[in-house]
C-alpha cells in the first residue's frame, strides 16, 4: 500500500564540510643540493593549541619528502595511500621506484577526483624529492597543482614567500637555505596564531632523504614592535 | 478504502539539513589566452602567471597545450579542470589514432571540445579555450568557447581575464566583413604571420598594465605548414 510518512531523521552528511585537526604553513625551497621543507609540529584544534608534536613532514619511498596542512586526518589518509604504493614499488623489486614528480602527479589526481565527488581531501600538499634533480610540487583540497622553486602553503603564502623572494638563488648552501627557512618560520611564528615556534627541517639530497628531530626556534619578543607602551598611538594620528 | 491510497504526512515534512557551504570546488587562476587565424598560420598565446585569489602561485606556467600536430588549446580559467580536460583530450585523440590511423583535424578537434564539455553540462569544466590551429586545407582557423560547449569559427578571439581589455584592441586592428556581406569574405586575417606575433606580444603588455592577474610572460606558439615553433617574451611581474 501506499504510504509516505515523512521520516525526521535524515542521512548524517559524510562528507568533509570543515577541517576540524589543521596543522598551519609548509615550506618548501629548492637549494644548490636539493630540496628542502620546512615546518611547525603544532596540530591545532580551531583555536586551541591542542597537539604540540605532530610529524607533518613524512617520507615517502627513498627519494620523496610530503609536507601538509590542513586536516591532519586526511593526511593520514594520504600517508596510507602512499604507503600502499610505496609498499608495491618494494614489491615489484624491479630497480624501480616511483619518482617524486609521479608521486605528485598521482596525489593531485587523487585530489582532484575527491573534489569531484564533492569529499575533498583537505590539505595543501608539497612533494619534494630528488631524483638526478630536485623537484618541488604543491597539490591542494581542489586539485590545484604545480611546480616552482620555492612555495609555501596557507599563511605562509602571505608571510613567507615575500621574504624567500627577496633572498632565494638557485645555488643556496644548505646553511643558507636554513636560515632562510627558520627566520620565515620565525615570522610565522610571530605572525600566525596558528604557528608554533617547534619546528622541523627536511632535504632530500642526492645523498637521500632525511627530516630533522623537531626543535626549538629562538624568538624575541621583547622588541618595540611587539611592546604596547612602545606604540605609535596617535603619535601619527592613526587608532591602531 | 480512498485513505490508504492519501499521503499521510504526520508532521510538517523534516528539512533535509543543508550545511552552509563552506568550500567551493572552483577556483580561478586567472590569465589570458589569444589566438589569431592567417591564410596558412595560426598565432596562439597566453600568459605564463597562475593566480589565486591576489597571491601569485608561479609566474612560469604554460596554459598552452598542444593536442595534435595541427591543434593548440589555450585555456584559462581553473587550472586542475583545464589539465583534466587536455588530459581526457589526449586520451580521446589517442584512441581516435588507433582507430582511424591518422590525427584528428582540427574542426573535428574543435566538435570533440564541445562535446566534451557540454558533457559536463551540470558540474562544469570551469575552462575559458580557445584552439587554433590549421584546418584540412592548410588555412588557420581560431574556435572560442565558453565553459560548457558552446562554440564558433572565427579569425582571431581572445579569452580568461584579460579578455576585455584585448578584445577590443584585435577588432579593432582584424576585424574582418560580417559573414553576412556577400560576396563571403574570409575571416582569417591578411596580416603577415610576424606581423601577427607583434601584434599579440602589443596587446599582452597592454592588457598586463591593467589586468592584475595578467603578466610575468606570454607564451606563443606558432602552427604553419612547417610545423610548430613557440616564442617566449616578457611581461611585468607586478
Amino acid at each position: 500500500m501506499f504510504s509516505s510518512a515523512v521520516s525526521t531523521t535524515s542521512a548524517p552528511n559524510t562528507r568533509t564540510s570543515q577541517p576540524i585537526v589543521t596543522g598551519t604553513t609548509v615550506l618548501g625551497i629548492k637549494y644548490a643540493d636539493g630540496v628542502m621543507l620546512a615546518a611547525d609540529t603544532l596540530a591545532s584544534y580551531g583555536s586551541l593549541a591542542r597537539y604540540n608534536d605532530v610529524r607533518r613532514i613524512q617520507k615517502v619511498g627513498s627519494s620523496t619528502l610530503i609536507g601538509a596542512s590542513g586536516e591532519i586526518s586526511d593526511f593520514q589518509s594520504v600517508l596510507d595511500i602512499l604507503e600502499g604504493m610505496t609498499r608495491e614499488d618494494i614489491n615489484l623489486d624491479d630497480g624501480y621506484t616511483r619518482t617524486p614528480a609521479e608521486i605528485h602527479g598521482y596525489l593531485r589526481s587523487v585530489m582532484y577526483q575527491r573534489r569531484n565527488k564533492g569529499n575533498p581531501l583537505w590539505n595543501q600538499l608539497l612533494v619534494a624529492g630528488y631524483r638526478e634533480k630536485p623537484f618541488l610540487g604543491y597539490v591542494d583540497l581542489i586539485g590545484t597543482a604545480y611546480e616552482e622553486n620555492f612555495i609555501a602553503t596557507g599563511f605562509g603564502a602571505y608571510l613567507a614567500i615575500p621574504i624567500i623572494r627577496d633572498r632565494w638563488r638557485a645555488d643556496l648552501s644548505e646553511g643558507e637555505a636554513r636560515a632562510l627557512v627558520e627566520d620565515c618560520l620565525r615570522v610565522m611564528y610571530y605572525r600566525d596564531c596558528r604557528a608554533s615556534n617547534r619546528i622541523q627541517i627536511a632535504k632530500a639530497t642526492g645523498a637521500g632523504v632525511s627530516i630533522s628531530e623537531p626543535y626549538v626556534i629562538s624568538s624575541d619578543w621583547e622588541t618595540a614592535n611587539f611592546d604596547i607602551r612602545h606604540s605609535t598611538r596617535g603619535s601619527d594620528g592613526s587608532s591602531w | 478504502m480512498s485513505m490508504m491510497f492519501a499521503p499521510r504526512l504526520t508532521e510538517a515534512a523534516a528539512p533535509t539539513t543543508h550545511a552552509a557551504p563552506t568550500w567551493s570546488p572552483y577556483d580561478n587562476n586567472g590569465g589570458t589566452c589569444v589566438a589569431i587565424a592567417g591564410e596558412d598560420y595560426c598565432v596562439i598565446a597566453a600568459d605564463t602567471r597562475m593566480s589565486t585569489g591576489f597571491s601569485i602561485l608561479t609566474r612560469n606556467y604554460s596554459k598552452i597545450h598542444q593536442i595534435t600536430d595541427k591543434s593548440v588549446l589555450a585555456s584559462s580559467g581553473f587550472q586542475a579542470d583545464i589539465r583534466a580536460l587536455q588530459k581526457n583530450l589526449d586520451a580521446r585523440h589517442q584512441i581516435y589514432q588507433h582507430q582511424h590511423s591518422k590525427q584528428m583535424s582540427c574542426p573535428a578537434m574543435a566538435q570533440l571540445l564541445s562535446n566534451t564539455l557540454y558533457y559536463k553540462r551540470f558540474f562544469p569544466y570551469y575552462a575559458f579555450n580557445v584552439l587554433g590551429g590549421l584546418d584540412s586545407e592548410g588555412k588557420g582557423c581560431v574556435y572560442t568557447y565558453d565553459a560548457v560547449g558552446s562554440y564558433e569559427r572565427s579569425g582571431y578571439s581572445s579569452q580568461g581575464t584579460g579578455m576585455q581589455l584585448i578584445m577590443p584592441v584585435l577588432d579593432n586592428q582584424l576585424k574582418s566583413a560580417s559573414p553576412l556581406v556577400l560576396p563571403l569574405r574570409q575571416s582569417t586575417t591578411p596580416l603577415s604571420e610576424v606581423e601577427a606575433v607583434d601584434l599579440v606580444k602589443d596587446t599582452f603588455a597592454s592588457a598586463a598594465e591593467r589586468d592584475i592577474y595578467t603578466g610575468d610572460g606570454v607564451e606563443i606558439v606558432i602552427v604553419n605548414r612547417d610545423g610548430i615553433r613557440h616564442e617566449l617574451m616578457d611581461l611585468k611581474r607586478d
